[in-house]
Parts: structure tokens; C-alpha cells; sequence
């Protein structure tokens, strides 16, 4: 390999990859994302690899390790091109017969195919899923298409023409002025608008600038900045590099997490080989213009996501946000302006600079434009990363992309924003989601977690869950966010306990105001949302909590009791055996009685209970029914019948 | 450097460019509380307790003042019901801690705090740093810092640092808000018990 010493020479390089790669030749394209390893990608890579020889097609066929294509609930994946055949959860036992059916014979393998739940039906093409059919990938589409490890990959899908469309072709002011024509919002939480931070930095009047990614992604459930770091981080890599000829930057970091390796791997190795291609360095694309970039691993907190946070921990020092009212557009890493956009929004640039801000507008509503990543996750059928045009319903992702809410289960609430979101109910299923419909409705838009909670969830929980995380990661730097959250969840145990009292929901209200109006940064902030959010949208959960001591979803243990219905039970001896407290008083034909003083509320002998039974259940905010009395207990054979 | 004029709860106030809020107030003789701010250190933030209202070209906010920096035109007001409302919650919080420490309760006194709003967690300390950057930005000995993070952050003594610099020292122990033997006991604690690694 050579250096590109010009846009010319950049599309020599992509003719001569393409004209030597057979679209004909069968292609494996197999998943190996994080979430594709966890089920085994990699042994089945492996296998893939030696049965290819052993059948004797060495050469014949090609294998590409790629990146996330999403569809995590059904993985590992593997997609067999050019007829885009669509195989899912492969196990290394079905390689064989994929090999000697599929690529010699030209047969499909239907039970390997996805089968639609509503007709039955099997499909082949992966573009003919429900779940791909109604997304619109365009930022996260190439993950499927190219090895990240493998930069041709990206060559050949038309990698880095956009930055050397801007090299060459405009302007810094130009390729601005496309960003905020474009309406890029700020995909890492914030929503501000691309075009306009970049111009702040470009303005300032300093000689040294820096451009940063922030993947430091944290949220509880997200994963989609991961992904296309480790499925496609040159096209980041190119985000960032046009980013920093528009404001003028010749250093650039990517911040990411250390709890990510294979996104750290494959982001160092990109940047190697761009150094390599001279696509990062000095005289890029023989442009004259020069730009580096350096990976730095965070430490594993979350508040490094904001981003004074982010910046002070670039420095070297303790990573808490800082007290300035300056934008650090203006005095960010090293009092430098500082421009820094999170991976996803880095990686829409070279799809804007390439299409065209006409292009980009054209998908997405009034105020948000453009698609947006979400990680479907939590009580849904097809778990995963999907990519939708801004102004889709909440009902759209969650039913005709997410498959609705697995064992017929209702919808009860969709948490979206990370940890500091908010739920929103089903009333507001039709709700379009961009960012300023999802703050006005009291959640946000955040990085675009999305957890989907069924009718077992109680929403009181779901709150305490989420301030507890976040009283975790507090920096502790201020009073509000350390101590005030600190409170807000003490408060919230207790009222999951049964221990709530009148005047609580007025002090949390008084808590959240104190958060919201005095912390210092963005997690304090917006810490008392998933309080704020659930008391407006589920606020007779909190009053049966504390007025009834009743837990409408049957969640808190402490306010529910397992109780025996002596009509249905059949004395079966199933629960008593699996009750790990001793707690069911039973014997053969002799209806069991748990004993309340014994049970733990583990609920074990709510789910073994045979479903032809049922006889277990849950009651809670009325008094367990008295034990029937012994005499009354013995089930006669005659009876049985 | 170039004069500022401001307004501050009515009054017109004179700065300089570059002041805080905070600064151009106390300059005037209005008082805005605080407890983590000290006139030779880094304006730290911590606190929030010197948090006012502006208006900036119509626009309302809440700031801290010891970290806005004054601005021609602009208009602060150092009280109003919200901005009590949130003193005292704040005062509350920090009285779960330190209930008897006097700066607290004669603040508590003027927002009508009530010191038994919250459980007690006596742990004497508030996290204002001031100890912390004290003796780091104008002693530069580093002999103290703050361990671990959010609300199980603590201020610990460096036993090497502090067995030389300390004794002589001291200087941390007055600027305390809460209690001067706080800062001691740490001390002591350290040295005399000094973390053992595991």
C-alpha cells in the first residue's frame, strides 16, 4: 500500500479494489459486533473458515467479519451475498450443511431463515425483514458491509470521497455552511446544533484548536455509539477530520471508554492504517492540510460524558465537570476551543459533505433532521440497534420494527434518554420522536436509549432503579446532584418498602427543583428526570405506594405476599420442593399452605406452579385470605376428578 | 481593564472586567452566602448556595455568582422566593451532616431551614474543598485531597506528605465551615493510623 496524494488518486484506488472483487463470488458477511460475540460469532467464524477449506472451496467464496448489523436479538448473523441470504442465531453445528447447501448447492436453509411471528411466513433477504425494511440506514447501513479491520472495505463503499470532496472542492467556510444548512443536531444527548458549535470554535480567536468524539457512552442498555466504532470507525475518523478542516483543528481525540476494547482496537488500527494511506498526518490528500488524531481510554465514569467532565479528564486530571458559564466551543481541552460531537453525529458528516445538506434535510421532521440510532432494549420482541428517520412514532419503532412486547404482555411505558430520561405511557405511543417532542413530553432524546417496560414493571422502581445509578455516578462535586439525589433516593426506597409517607412526593418535588435549577452539569441537572417523568405520567403508582401500601405492578417485595389458592391447587408438591425458604406446608393430596412468616417473596413458587394450575398468586395492599384449616386441607381422590 | 456597570438587586454596581458576581456584590456591601468560596482560590462551584438570578437581554437564569463573571447591562437579583426556596434545601442537605456547625445554623436561621429536614449522617464534612484546594493552590503541598467519588467522597491526609508539612501548618483547619476538628481528626487519623495496602 501507498500513500494518496490526491482525490484522484483516492478514486483510482477505489476503481481498482472494486474491479477485482467478483460481485458474483459468494460472499459470507458474518456479524461479529460485541453483541454477536457475546453468542458465539467467533467460533463460528472459525468454523466457517475451516469448512470452507475442507469442502474445498478455498478461494471460491470470500468471508468478511463485520460489525454490528443490528439485529443482536437474533444473532450471530451471517449474510450470504449476492443473493443476500439472511441466516440467524448460527451455531458452529450449521455450518457444514451452509457450506455444502448454501454456497455449493445454491439451496436455503429455511429453518435458519427468520420467520415472520404474525403470517409464518420465511424470509430470505435481510432487506425484507420487517425489522431492517421499515429503518432507514443510512449512517449506521455500512456496518453490514465492510470488515473494520480492513480499510479497502471502506474504500470500496466510497470511503473518505467526502473528505476529499472538502479537501478539494471547498472551502472550511463552505463545508460549515453545509453542516448548519444540514440542521445536524447534536446526537450525544444535548441536541445543540452541529453547524453552530462548530462555528463558535471556527470564530474564536485562538491558532490551536481541537476537535473530539466522545464515546464515552454509558447509558444503561446503549450501545450504538459501540457499534460503529467497532463496525465502522473510519467513517468517524473521516467525520472528524472534515470537522476539523471546517473549524481549523489540527489535533483531534477520541475519548472512549476502556470497558469497549474492540472498539479501542479497531478505532487504533483505523487510524493506523489512515496514517498509513495518508488520510490522516501531514498533507492529507496532498491538500496541505495536516491533522492527527490520539485515542484516550477512559476510566469507567459515567459523568465523563459531560462534556467539561470529558475535557478535564483529557487533561489528566479527576474527571468532574467544571464551573464555567464559557462553552467549551469557546475554552474547552486546555482552555482551547474545543469542538466535541459524540460518535454517531461525527459520522452523519461525510454522508452531509457527500449528499448534500438537501439530501440530509429530506429525511426527519421540522426541527430534527436526519435519522437517529436507537437501542431497542428491555421487554420487546426484536432486541436491537435500530436506525429510524427522526419523526417516527414511539409505536412505529416499538411495534413495527421491535416486534411489540414478548408473551403477550401489555405495553406499560418506554424509558428513553439513558438514565437521566424519562418514561413515557402508552397514551403518547403516537408521540413523534425528535428532540424537542421528546423533552416537551418530559423525557428526551439523549443519546437514544430506548427500553420498552411491560405491564410487570412498577414505575416507583423504575424511578428508584434509575436515581440510584445515577447517585452512583455523581462526581460529588456538588451539593445538589451529591447530596439531593442522595436523598431523593432514600426516599424512593422507602416508598418501594412500604414505608412512604404524606408529604414525600412533595419533597421529592422540592429535591428534583433543587437539581434541576442548582447543580452544576448536565447529570445533576436532569438527574431528578426519571422521578419527574414518572409522577407525571404514573402518579397513582406513588399514591397506592404510600397511601395503600399497594404496588400495583406486584413488584416490591415488600408490599406483596405469594398466596396459595386453595381451589386450584392440586397438592402437585412442586412448589414445596422448589421453595428455597421451607416456607409451603404440604404433603401429599393436601392443598400447601405457604408460610408467611417463612416466605422471602422470592416468588419461585409463583413460576413453578404449573400454568394448567395457576393456583399461586400475587396480592398486595389487602390482607393475606387466613390458611384454610387443616381438617379442610386433604384432597380426596373422588374429588380429584 | 475596562469598567462594568451592572445592577444588583437595584442598585447600580461599578466592576472591572473579569470580576465575578460574587466579587462585584461584596464589593458594593451586598452579602450573597457561601461556604465555598475563598477569596484566594479558584472560584470552585460546589457550594451553590451564592446561586442568583440574572437577566440577560430579557432573559431570566440562575447562575452561581462565584463563577459568572460580570457583564455590562446585566441584572441580578440575590434573593427571591425561589432562590430562598432553594438556599434552604440546600442548607437542609448539608445540615444532614453537620447539624451544629455554626455557619450553618445561622444561615439556617435566615432561610428558615429546618436542620432535622433530612436523617443524620454525621460526617462533620460538606465537601467544600476548601482544605483540599488550599492546600493545593496556595500552600502547592497536595497534603490533602478527596478520596473516592459522590456521596462516598471523603478528604484524606497523604501520610507521607502530611508527617512533613502539616504540623507546621495548619492552615486548613480554620478556613473549615463546618468543624475546625474535622480537618484534625483526619489528620490525626492518618498519620497515626495510616492506610494499610492491601
Amino acid at each position: 500500500m501507498s500513500r494518496i496524494n490526491s482525490p484522484a488518486e483516492l478514486e483510482e484506488l477505489r476503481q481498482r479494489i472494486t474491479s477485482v472483487r467478483d460481485p458474483k463470488k459468494p460472499c459470507i458477511t458474518l456479524c461479529s459486533g460485541s453483541a454477536c460475540h457475546a453468542t458465539g460469532s467467533k467460533e463460528v467464524a472459525a468454523v466457517i473458515e475451516a469448512e470452507i477449506e475442507k469442502q474445498g472451496l478455498s478461494g471460491e467464496v470470500d468471508i468478511r467479519k463485520t460489525g454490528c448489523h443490528g439485529f443482536c436479538e437474533r444473532g450471530p448473523i451471517i449474510v450470504i451475498h449476492p443473493d443476500e441470504i439472511c441466516y440467524f442465531q448460527i451455531t458452529p453445528e450449521d455450518v457444514p450443511e451452509i457450506i455444502s447447501q448454501t454456497i455449493k448447492e445454491n439451496k436455503v436453509i429455511e429453518r435458519l431463515l427468520y420467520e415472520d411471528p404474525e403470517t409464518n411466513e420465511k424470509i430470505i433477504k435481510e432487506s425484507k425483514i420487517p425489522f431492517y425494511k421499515n429503518q432507514e440506514r443510512l449512517v449506521f447501513g455500512s456496518n453490514g458491509n465492510v470488515d473494520p479491520k480492513n480499510i479497502e472495505d471502506y474504500f470500496a463503499i466510497g470511503g473518505y470521497s467526502a473528505l476529499a470532496k472538502a479537501l478539494s472542492e471547498m472551502k472550511p467556510e463552505e463545508v460549515l455552511e453545509e453542516v448548519k444548512k444540514s440542521n445536524l443536531r447534536g446526537r450525544g444527548g444535548g441536541g445543540f446544533p452541529t453547524g453552530r458549535k462548530w462555528e463558535g470554535s471556527r470564530d474564536a480567536d485562538e491558532p490551536i484548536k481541537y476537535v473530539i468524539v466522545n464515546a464515552d457512552e454509558g447509558d444503561p442498555g446503549a450501545y450504538m455509539d459501540r457499534s460503529l466504532l467497532e463496525g465502522n470507525p473510519h467513517s468517524v475518523l473521516e467525520g472528524l477530520t472534515i470537522g476539523a478542516y471546517a473549524i481549523g483543528s489540527h489535533e483531534g481525540y477520541i475519548y472512549v471508554r476502556q470497558e469497549y476494547p474492540l472498539a479501542v482496537e479497531n478505532v487504533n488500527l483505523a487510524i493506523k492504517k489512515a496514517e498509513e494511506y495518508g488520510l490522516l498526518g501531514e498533507n492529507i490528500l496532498g491538500s496541505g492540510f495536516d491533522f492527527i488524531v490520539k485515542v484516550h481510554q477512559g476510566a469507567g465514569a459515567f459523568v465523563c460524558g459531560e462534556s467539561t467532565a470529558l475535557m478535564t479528564a483529557l487533561e489528566g486530571r479527576v474527571g468532574e465537570p467544571r464551573p464555567k458559564y464559557i462553552r467549551s466551543n469557546i475554552k474547552g481541552l486546555w482552555e482551547k476551543p474545543s469542538v466535541l460531537n459524540n460518535v454517531e453525529t461525527w459520522a452523519n458528516v461525510p454522508l452531509i459533505i457527500n449528499k448534500g445538506a438537501d439530501w440530509f434535510t429530506q429525511y426527519g421532521t421540522e426541527k430534527s433532521k436526519g435519522t437517529k440510532i436507537f437501542s431497542l432494549v428491555g421487554k420487546i420482541n426484536n432486541t436491537g440497534l435500530v436506525e429510524v428517520p427522526m419523526g417516527m412514532t414511539l409505536k412505529e419503532i416499538i411495534y413495527d420494527i421491535g416486534g411489540g412486547i414478548p408473551g403477550g404482555k401489555k405495553f406499560k411505558a418506554v424509558q428513553t434518554g439513558g438514565p437521566s430520561g424519562g418514561c413515557l405511557p402508552a397514551e403518547l405511543l403516537d408521540l413523534e420522536v425528535g428532540f424537542d417532542e421528546l423533552t416537551d413530553a418530559g423525557s428526551m432524546m439523549g443519546s437514544g436509549g430506548m427500553i420498552v417496560l411491560d405491564e410487570d414493571t412498577c414505575m416507583v422502581d423504575v424511578a428508584r432503579y434509575f436515581i440510584d445509578f445515577l447517585t452512583d455516578e455523581s462526581c460529588g462535586k456538588c451539593v445538589p446532584c451529591r447530596e439531593g439525589l442522595k436523598q431523593m433516593l432514600k426516599i424512593l426506597t422507602r416508598i418501594t418498602e412500604g414505608k412512604g409517607k404524606e408529604g414525600d412526593i412533595e419533597l421529592l418535588q422540592g429535591l428534583s427543583e433543587v437539581a434541576k435549577e442548582a447543580a452544576l452539569c448536565a447529570l445533576g441537572k436532569s438527574g431528578p428526570n426519571p422521578f419527574l417523568s414518572t409522577l407525571r405520567y404514573f402518579r397513582d403508582e406513588y399514591e397506592a405506594h404510600i397511601n395503600e401500601k399497594r404496588c400495583p405492578a406486584l413488584v416490591c417485595k415488600e408490599l406483596i405476599a405469594y398466596h396459595i389458592d386453595p381451589a386450584k391447587c392440586k397438592a402437585c408438591m412442586i412448589c414445596a420442593r422448589k421453595c428455597p425458604a421451607e416456607a409451603i406446608i404440604s404433603a401429599k393430596n393436601t392443598i400447601h399452605v405457604i408460610d408467611q412468616d417463612k416466605c422471602t417473596k422470592c416468588g419461585t413458587c409463583f413460576e413453578v406452579c404449573p400454568s394448567k394450575f395457576g393456583a399461586v398468586h400475587k396480592i398486595s395492599g389487602e390482607p393475606v385470605p387466613p390458611p384454610i384449616p387443616e381438617d379442610e386441607r386433604i384432597i380426596r381422590k373422588s374429588a380429584k376428578k | 481593564m475596562s469598567e462594568i456597570i451592572l445592577e444588583i438587586d437595584g442598585q447600580e454596581v461599578k466592576a472591572s472586567e473579569g470580576m465575578t458576581i460574587l466579587e462585584a456584590a461584596r464589593g458594593a456591601g451586598i452579602s450573597i452566602p457561601t461556604l465555598c468560596y475563598h477569596e484566594k482560590l479558584e472560584p470552585y462551584g460546589g457550594c451553590r448556595l451564592c446561586i442568583v438570578e440574572v437577566e440577560v437581554r430579557g432573559w431570566a437564569k440562575l447562575v452561581v455568582s462565584c463563577v459568572y463573571t460580570v457583564e455590562n447591562g446585566l441584572i441580578v437579583r440575590t434573593r427571591n422566593e425561589k432562590i430562598d426556596r432553594i438556599r434552604r434545601m440546600i442548607l437542609e442537605l448539608m445540615m444532614a451532616h453537620a447539624p451544629d456547625a455554626f455557619e450553618l445554623q445561622d444561615l439556617a436561621k435566615e432561610y428558615g431551614a429546618d436542620r432535622d429536614r433530612f436523617e443524620k449522617e454525621a460526617s462533620f464534612c460538606i465537601h467544600c474543598g476548601l482544605c483540599v484546594r488550599y492546600c493545593a493552590e496556595v500552600k502547592k503541598n497536595n497534603a490533602v485531597g478527596f478520596i473516592d467519588r459522590g456521596s462516598r467522597k471523603e478528604i484524606s491526609f497523604v501520610p507521607e506528605i502530611a508527617a512533613k508539612e502539616c504540623w507546621d501548618c495548619k492552615e486548613c483547619f480554620p478556613l473549615c465551615p463546618t468543624e475546625a476538628l474535622q480537618a484534625a481528626y483526619v489528620l490525626t487519623k492518618a498519620l497515626y493510623f495510616p492506610p494499610t495496602g492491601e
